[in-house]
């Protein structure tokens, strides 16, 4: 067993006894932070299997906010138990995805008209369920409707441990997912489209179909991460969960950690979760603002003095310090 | 049914407010055009020199055309300050991490001015008569406005087109390499265009202060559809940012009155995907 293997196991231990560790007081509030580390790294994990082809999208929001809505939607006013809610929401997810990506790669919209197209897209959906405010809540948002005690069926739960091990297995299922994307034919093939597109199709590399696949994908993913958070929170806003904020908070977490290595979505997020809870209660309700002041200074610092990122540059600086002699041009 | 009269105040109206977006488009299509980098953060920028103009002439008593002429240099400093601090070091970085970094300065801006100033809405009080033309009603200020930003996007095109800078400008857009082999500094050209974008944000400031409440999410308010307006125009071209602004404020005008203003930023934000796919080169441009 690799050194590394090793360390990854024991990591997985750590984190399924953590619960088991007694932390007085202070339990609730620690899972509470962990459980959104999960929830949010997943969603990064999704979204950086675009953003490592080169296909940065600035409208993640939504498909995190169509899957939250459908899943909320479909509860409040059906009854149909969330998980078959879910099923609905990476569906409609993944449409939405197929209908952008589609025109996107046949037409070849890529850059920053991508970004910005995808960036709009965010933006529709925020609006629509804003203006769609007799059912959706509008801007104030809408509660999830609670079942009657806890329910396997509804996915609401009292205890936060059981939201702990479920957003747990969701976080090893992307990193899983990243792993098996990253030992496929898919990823040489996509790296070759993000090189140079007519070299790719011109070696018969079917450039549409690679795109839309990594594409629907990584929509799908973020809706069951919508879905995801929906449940746990149990309430929904337009502007948490849709919309160029939160688009632009998930690729900040990403490109912060580095989106080109398996942990590097889990780090940034971990990271900038962590400076958020730190920022505010230090400053709690004295100074408004200061706390995300700080958080938007040390984001620019950090993309420019780190630009692969903090779980990037780490491991350029051990691969530089292993393997002596050796030019590591970078991850990049 | 909806009376044919406010459709018609709403379309001017729609004319009238595209003076102000073309003016911003036109800003960030030309850094966008030469530095190669969308400034996520721009309409930030016209939000911090709106509320100098706030202060100036709300607090201080300046008269607004004074105040103006600071909005103007606020924002030529702004832009020469976040190239030199922010895009010069990232130039060579990877095109996420250049968007990510003015994407970090918008989050940076909103939070501090939030601090600094609270989530008030301001507006400079102004009495300016409302006139009655055949049963509409329109603002003298965005009468003020329009007229101004026309005279403005003139004042740019003569600087683009009769002056050795705006030439070396137009030249970068048009090919980077070959402007450095020819021995011209892009790094001055680069800071001259920021600064004169960075102008243009102050302007546009001055303008919009005068119609609408300034508060720390105007930028997130505004920038989306900033971005769009300079992308459907197509990159310097200048006519284009016109019409493209003309099209989305009056896709948003009349739909609002129509169904509501979220419906009407909706329809002009799916008119623009759509036009990304059929007119890739803007709305006047021709496909490559």
């Amino acid at each position: 067993m690799s050194p590394g293997r090793a360390i990854g196991l024991a990591l997985v231990v750590l984190l399924l006894v953590a619960p088991f560790v007694p932390m007085g007081g202070m339990r609730q509030y620690v899972f509470h932070v962990v459980i959104q580390i999960f929830i949010w790294s997943f969603i990064g994990g999704a979204w950086s299997l675009m953003g490592r082809f080169g296909l940065i999208s600035l409208g993640h929001g939504a498909f995190l906010g169509i899957g939250a809505y459908t899943a909320v939607l479909l509860w409040n006013f059906f009854g149909l138990t969330p998980w078959l809610g879910g099923v609905a929401a990476v569906a409609l997810a993944a449409l939405l995805a197929a209908v952008v990506a589609y025109p996107c790669s046949r037409l070849q919209v890529v850059g920053h008209y991508f970004a910005l197209v995808t960036l709009a897209v965010g933006e529709v959906v925020r609006l629509l369920i804003i203006a769609e405010r007799d059912w959706t809540g509008g801007s104030l948002g809408l509660s999830l409707k609670p079942s009657a005690g806890d329910s396997v069926l509804a996915i609401q739960f009292a205890d936060k441990r059981v939201f702990y091990y479920a957003s747990l297995i969701l976080w090893l299922g992307a990193l899983w997912i990243w792993y098996r994307v990253d030992r496929s034919m898919a990823r040489s093939a996509m790296e070759a489209i993000g090189e140079d597109e007519t070299a790719a199709a011109s070696v018969g590399i079917h450039v549409t179909r690679f795109k839309m696949g990594i594409t629907m994908l990584s929509a799908g993913l973020t809706a069951v991460g919508g879905v995801a958070y929906a449940q746990y929170i149990s309430y929904v806003n337009p502007d948490t969960l849709a919309g160029i904020g939160v688009s632009l908070r998930i690729v900040f977490a990403v490109v912060l950690g580095g989106m080109y290595s398996l942990l590097g979505p889990t780090v940034g997020t971990a990271l900038t979760i962590a400076l958020g809870e730190y920022l505010r209660i230090v400053f709690g309700l004295r100074f408004i603002g200061m706390a995300e002041t700080i958080y938007g200074l040390l984001l620019i610092v950090f993309i420019i003095f780190l630009p692969s990122g903090i779980y990037g540059s780490l491991r350029e600086v051990v691969a530089r310090l292993t393997a002596p002699g050796r030019v590591v041009t970078g991850l990049r | 049914m909806i009376d044919p009269i406010f459709l018609l105040e709403a379309a001017v109206n729609g004319v009238l407010l595209s003076g102000v977006l073309a003016l911003l488009a036109l800003g960030l299509n030309l850094i966008f055009g030469v530095v190669d980098i969308v400034w996520i953060a721009y309409v930030d920028l016209v939000m911090v020199c709106m509320y100098l103009v706030y202060f100036l002439v709300m607090v201080y008593g300046w008269p607004l055309w004074l105040a103006s002429i600071a909005s103007v240099a606020l924002g030529a400093l702004l832009g020469l300050g976040v190239h030199l601090l922010i895009i010069t070091p990232i130039l060579g970085s990877a095109p996420v991490n250049q968007l990510l970094a003015t994407g970090g300065l918008l989050f940076f801006l909103q939070s501090f001015v939030t601090f600094l100033w609270t989530t008030d809405h301001r507006t400079v009080r102004l009495v300016l008569p409302v006139l009655e033309v055949g049963g509409m009603f329109l603002s003298f200020a965005r009468l003020i406005a329009f007229a101004i930003s026309l005279v403005a996007m003139l004042g740019l095109w003569v600087f683009l087109r009769r002056t050795y800078i705006g030439t070396a400008i137009r030249a970068v857009s048009q090919d980077r390499e070959a402007m450095a082999l020819m021995g011209a500094s892009p790094q001055r050209v680069y800071c001259v265009t920021s600064a004169v974008g960075g102008a243009m944000a102050g302007l546009a400031a001055a303008l919009l202060i005068i119609q609408y409440s300034v508060h720390p999410f105007f930028g997130a308010a505004f920038g989306p559809l900033t971005f769009m307006i300079c992308v459907l125009g197509g990159l310097g071209n200048m006519v284009g940012a016109f019409v493209a602004s003309v099209v989305m404020a009056e896709i948003i005008q009349i739909a609002g009155v129509i169904w509501s203003t979220e419906m009407g930023y909706v329809i002009a934000f799916v008119v623009f995907i759509v036009m990304m796919f059929v007119r890739p080169g803007g709305i006047l441009g021709t496909r490559a």
